[in-house]
């Protein structure tokens, strides 16, 4: 049944997680997403089917889902920014071997050990696939409690049907945010439908090899085609991004996460003094709603990215709007919050300066 | 009429072997596959073979198999096992790869008494990266990246990760035997049988470390190879069962 409560981010994502069938978690603490594994603790504990394993290392972590993955359960890790770069290995095996399986990635100020406070640093290493060689994997970037519920389902589903590892692209001010939430009802993993390529013993049919060692340089490019063949596939069904008050905007402020809530409340502060500006925030990163900006009114001709990075999504602005219109930057890197007023006072000097 | 004291297994495929003259790997293969078809648990069984030479068990050993990445097989080996807990699960691995990069992920696989079994093969280089030293490299012995033979001072000794294993509280079974000769690939066999039925009952983390020639690397005849395991590479990786609680409840 859909209930109501008020949970932190990383709880959302726990407890949803558990609701959209998932059955086994492996990770290692780091700051700040705790409290998500320790809510996975306990969540598996009380299941009977359940499995939590605090692996001895992150490399351990996501290669223990891999195995659950291969075994056929729903299967999640999570960690912050320097735990990510250690599971790289594992997301590129699991993109090769084409296993689903869900990773929360909680990003925290870097490069380096960097700081516990919250960042969007991360984008690229997550959009670009995530580990070596040529694949990408799917991100999704919730700005809000409920998106941490809808998009953990939708992550999970998602990592199933096309058979590829998900990220659920968040950060520390997201995972530690409560808001009310309208938790997602559960699903049954006994009822999703079955995955006739998993490993349960080859009882009754001929054995089955899941691996990404493929030798023969030809087979190799093959394989690579087809997992782009899927990305295409995926581009089309899937890519997603909200706009608000675009109808008569002169600027359009990108945003994602938490970047974009501030951005909403910057928004709000320069309509009241009767600035037309409105935010397009994608929510799949990867893949990047492109379609959303070439369907943007010709009208809008100045374009502001504002990250908590140096600029990292700004690439795939520019690349989705070909050289169309003008577009500028605003970042706060390496952990510091920055505020509605601040964004705010950006977005009226810029349009002032571009004379809209 | 003939009597029939020989069959290739059921379990093993009938194919070429890519494997070079006098490596270990074949006669490996072939004694997990007589234990799954003596066990019956050909249907149940699921290995992860390694990156390494063995990457490609899975033409010879007809199970279900999952590669693993470099160092990762008894962590892969511990998500499948615990999602299937009644399916035998086995990580087949060599020595740079589980006592080296995987050393982690083998240590405390032990220690939390995951219950699956390891088939670690030490031929003491690493093989398929053309014969560099490894961490079970004896002192003195020559490598590509040894040419002055294995120096104590420069590379530190042999790491008897075995003995190491034992020590853990999850450990239950750990047994160290060669495939150099017939009375020690029986033995070999017999040890990987223990093993496997000490999973089927439950028991915990068992694993089988197996001293097996490298002629290639080492640069030596199949029969000098063999001499070599009895005279220098089992006097610092003794052939002994290192610990034995299958007995205990």
């Amino acid at each position: 049944m859909s209930e109501k409560v008020l949970m932190r981010g990383t709880h959302v994502v726990a407890e949803a997680a558990v609701r959209a069938g998932c059955r086994f978690y492996a990770g290692y603490p780091i700051t700040p997403q705790n409290e998500l594994p320790e809510y996975m603790s306990d969540a598996m504990a009380r299941l009977e089917d359940g499995t939590f394993i605090q692996a001895e290392s992150e490399l351990a972590a996501i290669n223990m889902v891999i195995g659950a993955s291969i075994a056929g359960a729903r299967a999640m890790t999570s960690s912050s920014s320097p735990g990510i770069s250690l599971k790289q290995e594992g997301f590129s095996f699991l993109a090769a071997q084409e296993l689903p399986a869900v990773i929360v990635n909680i990003m925290r100020g870097s490069p380096g050990l960097g700081n516990i406070a919250p960042s969007q640093g991360d984008y690229f290493q997550a959009t670009r696939g995530g580990g070596h060689g040529d694949y990408r994997s799917i991100v999704l970037a919730p700005a809000s409690g409920q998106e941490m519920a809808d998009l953990t389902r939708k992550a999970f589903d998602y990592a199933d049907r096309y058979r590829i590892p998900v990220m659920i692209l968040a950060d520390g001010m997201m995972g530690q945010m409560m808001e009310p939430v309208l938790l997602p009802e559960s699903i049954d993993p006994r009822k999703l439908p079955p995955k006739p390529w998993i490993l349960n013993g080859a009882k009754g049919r001929p054995s089955r090899v899941i691996k990404s060692l493929l030798l023969d340089p030809s087979v190799e490019e093959a394989h690579n085609w087809k997992l782009v063949r899927k990305h295409e596939m995926i581009g089309r069904e899937i890519s997603d991004a909200e706009t608000d008050l675009m109808d008569d905007a002169r600027i359009a402020v990108i945003a994602y996460g938490t970047a974009a809530r501030i951005a909403k409340g910057a928004i709000k502060r320069v309509r009241e003094t009767g600035l037309k500006v409105g935010l397009l925030r994608p929510v799949t990163l990867w893949p990047f709603p492109e379609k959303v900006f070439r369907g943007l009114d010709e009208s809008v001709e100045n374009f502001l990215v504002f990250e908590m990075s140096t600029g990292q999504m700004l690439e795939d602005v520019k690349l989705s709007l070909a050289g169309r219109g003008e577009v500028h930057f605003y970042g706060r890197p390496g952990g510091p919050i920055p505020t509605p007023d601040e964004v705010a006072k950006v977005i009226s000097r810029l349009y002032h300066r571009q004379k809209l | 009429m003939a009597k029939l004291v020989f069959k290739r297994p059921k379990t093993l495929k009938q194919v070429i072997s890519h494997y070079c003259p006098g490596c270990g790997h074949g006669i490996i293969h072939r004694l997990i596959a007589e234990v799954i078809e003596d066990l019956d648990i050909g249907e149940k069984t699921i290995g992860v073979p390694p990156a390494g030479c063995a990457v490609l068990a899975y033409n010879y050993i007809d199970v279900d198999m999952a590669e693993a990445a470099h160092g990762r097989a008894t962590a892969v080996a511990t998500g499948i096992k615990r999602i299937l807990p009644d399916r035998i699960v086995f990580a087949y691995q060599g020595d740079g790869d589980m006592a080296a990069i995987g050393t982690a992920e083998t240590i405390h696989a032990a220690n939390r008494g995951e219950n699956i079994t390891c088939i670690f093969v030490n031929n003491g280089v690493y093989g398929m990266t053309g014969g560099q030293m490894a961490p079970t490299t004896i002192l003195g012995q020559l490598s590509t990246t040894t040419p002055g033979g294995r120096d104590m001072a420069r590379d530190g000794g042999p790491l008897d990760l075995s003995e190491m294993l034992a020590l853990t509280s999850g450990s239950v079974y750990i047994e160290r035997t060669a495939v150099n000769s017939p009375k020690n690939v029986r033995r070999t066999k017999k040890a990987i049988a223990k093993a496997f039925k000490s999973q089927m009952a439950n028991r915990g983390f068992s694993l089988v470390e197996i001293l097996s020639p490298c002629p290639t690397n080492w640069k030596m005849s199949p029969v000098d190879s063999h001499r070599w395991i009895d005279k220098v590479a089992a006097s610092v990786f003794p052939l002994r069962v290192i610990k034995d609680k299958t007995e205990e409840s």
